[in-house]
């Protein structure tokens, strides 16, 4: 400990906070904190960000924003919608673009920023899932992170719905509808959200409060506990030379760390700010008030909203009619179905893994996706689920530009969304056994050195070398994947109680799809589980020699 | 963002010999030799020594972008008060967006930038090596957690008072239904709104937008297609958003007229419902040559000969017709409201016939 003194200023303000709150004991323990390095960990920086961001812009908005569907006739500098009927929503939203200074940029910076919102929070997940990140202890803050990623699309589909232009209304009037068909409490939904029929006159200052008060509000105190729970669990890092689970190793908090985020988030708010200054995002005036009676050709809903949209376009035309009730099948299912599935998929995950493995550990180091082959696979089946309905939600987009039926398009989508998932889901796993395959052989028999060698024999064989330590570090942080112990049978061959019954099955089926594909990287023993890539050296075939193909 | 410290020095030999190579997740710089194993790790105060004149163009570097924020924000300021032309058209604003936005964007940059140099290129801090904390607490603070509970539940005799326990649940539950309750009046009950238009026997047929009531023969151009509106409901955006109709001139010789819907057209001019019967976008497309309406949302496709059938799509219903006549003046009216609820599925749909 030195016995330097800071600056008065510091000293002093450190002090009076000290001998009221114990400042510096607590300060004492967090300022050299290490956060580990990696270009995917700041993913979720990004998202932080520009929820800051939008935090800013959005209050700038608020300041002339008229959340109300009052009719008015525009005068405004806008020349082309003068004397249109419209609501103040849209009246305001046309005035902060052309009659206030900066308006503009402020409402597409608030778009933009809510776009890279939710595009870094979804690649933050993926990065989080594939690298089981999600483990013990972690497995709250991954449903928090649902949860804000949940909240993140409705405060999205509500902020652009707000101005109450054709596009926004039109947006509204599919909520709306899908509000509707719901069973038995549907038209109740409908009249109470609206306060009567629709659009009606309550609607959009509603909408206003949740926007900018409600959600806001939960998200805030959401992002909030995700970032005390990852500061209090301290970050996953990758394996590699001298680390371990049970520490962590990089640049401390202050100073490096802070500047650097500071940076970051100067590089974010630059990056929002130059797509707001030259992308245009929502020309709200190219599209004029919203009526129910007109519609654009080709409208597309925001990108996050594209997989819902995809789903209700695809969905062949159920619907069961019985004793005078309607269900609407092609309305419901795309609605609650996919976004149910992946939700609910990824909010268990955490907890069927552990179930299916045993693995009750604690765990900091992330996995490299390749050595979990089960997780990757099902990781990228639900990516292409997801990315099917996606692309089915600009089918109309892609046949313009394609030149091909729309027609098709549709029926295409129609057996993609089934077939694609379960092609990813093969291709992946056959990538990551391929991958880690290739890992123990580097580990076993080295790197190929570029050096060729004649052999006494006349043959020439290139010279192989270790792996380097640092990257050898990286490969032997591969984790046996556990298996559940069989307990299987006792000696009369009676499976164990445990093992028994429809739950005890799943749970070893599980398990063995856990395991299966588990390349060892063990000492000298390779125990491939026979896949069928016999042609390829087997992970530790034991001999060390240099030369793998001689 | 790995650390690129100037200091890690000249690659080993066998960084030399060997080929470089990636494996997968790029390992950390090699700073073993930094890591302060022995001298403390967290508290470890010794730092890099710099190259005093690298570091010394890192500081000029970092500093000029700096002073390119200040320039910027001073220019934005400039801009903002100075610069006359910011608003009023769309042409002032475009440049007002780009001058703007410009300034704003070099000003955040030149900070992050600047930032950037001075962590790689300026720290001094060293790479530590931390060691997580256990995160459970030691087991004898979860007994003694254990004996305060239950003491304390002794204590307050929740556990032995049955009465007290469940009068305080009984309390509770009303409670929790107030919020709902409070609910109830933020709209009106669905009852039977949804099943009617403004639609009714003899109102005009009046075009969207200018109100002009139309006759068979102001609509006579074969293929043609129109939006018209109840008379009276022109400006009524709930009415509109129920009672929209498309108006299409078919050739009266291709179309399949329903049973019991023979005298719902004028001579080929049939109406049927804009509102899709998915989720009740507007299906405004219309081709001419096949007479298929096309709803741009989710591309419902109806064909408009025979009863505007689904014939594409995920729409389940057809859309509407409404029956249509010609009054004593000649102009096209409706002759009842439509016969079934327009617009979405919804459960009480097919309730009753009022």
């Amino acid at each position: 400990m030195s016995t330097a003194t800071p600056p008065k200023a510091i000293d002093g303000t450190i002090g009076f906070a000290d001998e009221r709150f114990g400042t510096a004991g607590f300060l004492r323990g967090k300022m050299k904190k290490v956060f580990p390095d990696h270009w995917s960990f700041m993913l979720g920086e990004i998202a932080l960000y520009s929820f800051i961001i939008l935090l800013a812009t959005g209050t700038f908005l608020t300041l002339w924003f008229k959340p109300s569907m009052g009719e008015v006739i525009y005068h405004g500098s806008y020349t082309k919608l003068d004397g249109v009927n419209m609501s103040e929503a849209y009246d305001s939203t046309l005035r902060i673009s052309f009659d206030v200074r900066g308006g503009l940029l402020m409402r597409q910076i608030h778009h933009w920023a809510a776009v890279l919102f939710l595009a870094s929070i979804m690649v933050h997940m993926l990065r989080v899932f594939f690298t089981g990140s999600y483990r013990k202890p972690r497995e709250v803050n991954w449903l928090i992170g649902l949860g804000l990623f949940t909240l993140g699309i409705l405060e999205g589909l509500f902020g652009y719905s707000l101005p109450d232009d054709l596009l926004s209304g039109t947006g509204l009037r599919i909520t709306q509808g899908v509000m509707q068909s719901i069973p038995v409490v549907g038209t109740y939904i409908f009249y109470f959200a609206f306060g009567g029929g629709f659009p009606g006159h309550d609607f959009i200052s509603r909408l206003y409060t949740v926007h900018v008060l409600l959600i806001p509000g939960i998200l805030l105190a959401l992002v909030g506990a995700h970032f005390m729970i990852l500061w209090h669990q301290g970050h996953t890092q990758f394996s590699g030379k001298n680390r371990t689970e049970k520490n962590v190793i990089g640049k401390p908090f202050f100073p490096v760390f802070m500047i650097k985020a500071g940076a970051f988030f100067m590089f974010t708010f630059a990056v929002t700010a130059l797509l707001g200054t030259f992308a245009q995002i929502n020309p709200i005036w190219l599209f004029g008030p919203y009526t129910p009676d007109s519609i654009t050709a080709g409208s597309q809903p925001d990108f996050y909203m594209g997989f819902l949209e995809g789903a209700l376009r695809i969905m062949p035309n159920w619907e069961t009619n019985l004793w005078g009730h309607t269900i609407p099948w092609n309305v419901l299912v795309p609605a609650l179905l996919p976004l149910g599935l992946i939700m609910t998929g990824a909010a268990l995950w955490p907890f069927i893994e552990q179930w299916a493995t045993g693995d009750k550990k604690i765990h900091n180091l992330a996995d490299r996706p390749r050595n979990a082959p089960f997780r990757t696979a099902v990781g990228m089946t639900a990516v292409t689920f997801y990315g099917m309905l996606w692309l089915a939600g600009g089918n109309d987009i892609l046949a313009d530009k394609f030149h091909v039926s729309l027609y098709a398009t549709t029926w295409f989508f129609r057996g993609a969304v089934f077939v694609g998932p379960v092609i990813a889901y093969v291709v992946t796993k056959r990538l990551c056994v391929g991958l880690q395959r290739s890992d123990a052989a580097e580990l076993h028999h080295g790197v190929e050195a570029g050096v060729i060698t004649m052999l006494p024999s006349g043959e020439f064989v290139e010279m192989h070398q270790p792996v380097k330590e640092d990257a050898e570090a990286v490969l032997r942080g591969k984790q046996e994947l556990p298996a559940i112990e069989d307990a299987g049978e006792d000696a009369n061959g009676i499976p164990a109680p445990s093992s028994r019954g429809p739950l005890g099955k799943a749970r070893k089926a599980l398990n063995n799809a856990f395991t299966a594909d588990d390349i060892s990287i063990g000492n000298g023993h390779g125990n491939g589980h026979g896949n069928g890539h016999g042609e390829h050296p087997e992970a530790g075939t034991g001999d060390h020699k240099e030369l793998s193909r001689g | 963002m790995t650390d690129n410290n100037e200091t890690n020095g000249a690659p080993s030999d066998e960084e030399g010999r060997a080929p470089k190579r990636v494996i997968g997740t790029p390992p950390p710089p090699p700073t073993h030799d930094l890591l302060p194993d022995d001298t403390g790790g967290a508290e470890g105060t010794g730092g890099y020594q710099l190259d005093e004149k690298k570091a010394r163009a890192a500081e000029r570097a970092a500093g000029a972008f700096f002073v390119l924020t200040f320039v910027a924000g001073i220019a934005f300021i400039v801009f903002y008060a100075v610069w006359p032309g910011h608003v009023g058209n769309i042409n002032r604003a475009t440049s007002s967006n780009y001058a703007l936005g410009i300034s704003l964007t070099l000003a955040f940059l030149g900070l992050a930038v600047g930032m950037t140099i001075w962590v790689r290129h300026l720290m001094t801090s060293k790479e530590i090596i931390q060691e997580r904390h256990e995160l459970s607490s030691p087991p004898e603070d979860r007994q003694v957690f254990n004996e305060y509970f239950q003491q304390g539940v002794q204590e307050s005799g929740i556990t032995q008072r049955r009465f007290l326990r469940r009068t305080l649940l009984l309390a509770s539950a009303p409670l929790g239904l107030l919020p709902l309750v409070l609910l109830r009046d933020l709209g009106p009950l669905p009852e039977k709104k949804l099943r009617h238009t403004a639609w009714k026997n003899g109102t005009r047929l009046v075009v969207d937008g200018t109100g002009q009531p139309l006759k068979a023969s102001d609509f006579n151009s074969p293929g043609g297609i129109i939006t018209v509106v109840p008379e009276g409901a022109q400006n009524n955006l709930d009415d509109i958003a129920k009672a929209a109709v498309l108006l299409i001139n078919l050739p009266p010789d291709q179309m399949k007229v329903k049973k019991g819907r023979e005298n719902w057209h004028v001579g080929g001019i049939v109406a049927y419902s804009k509102i899709c019967t998915h989720v009740g976008c507007p299906a405004a497309l219309y081709e001419q040559t096949t007479h298929h309406i096309l709803c741009p949302c989710h591309q419902s496709t109806f064909d408009a000969l025979d009863s505007a059938k689904v014939i594409f799509g995920p729409a389940a219903r057809p859309l509407p017709q409404l029956p249509i006549g010609v009054n004593s003046e000649g102009y096209l009216v409706a002759t009842s409201d439509f016969h079934e609820p327009i617009g979405p599925s919804f459960w009480e749909r097919g309730k009753s016939k009022v």
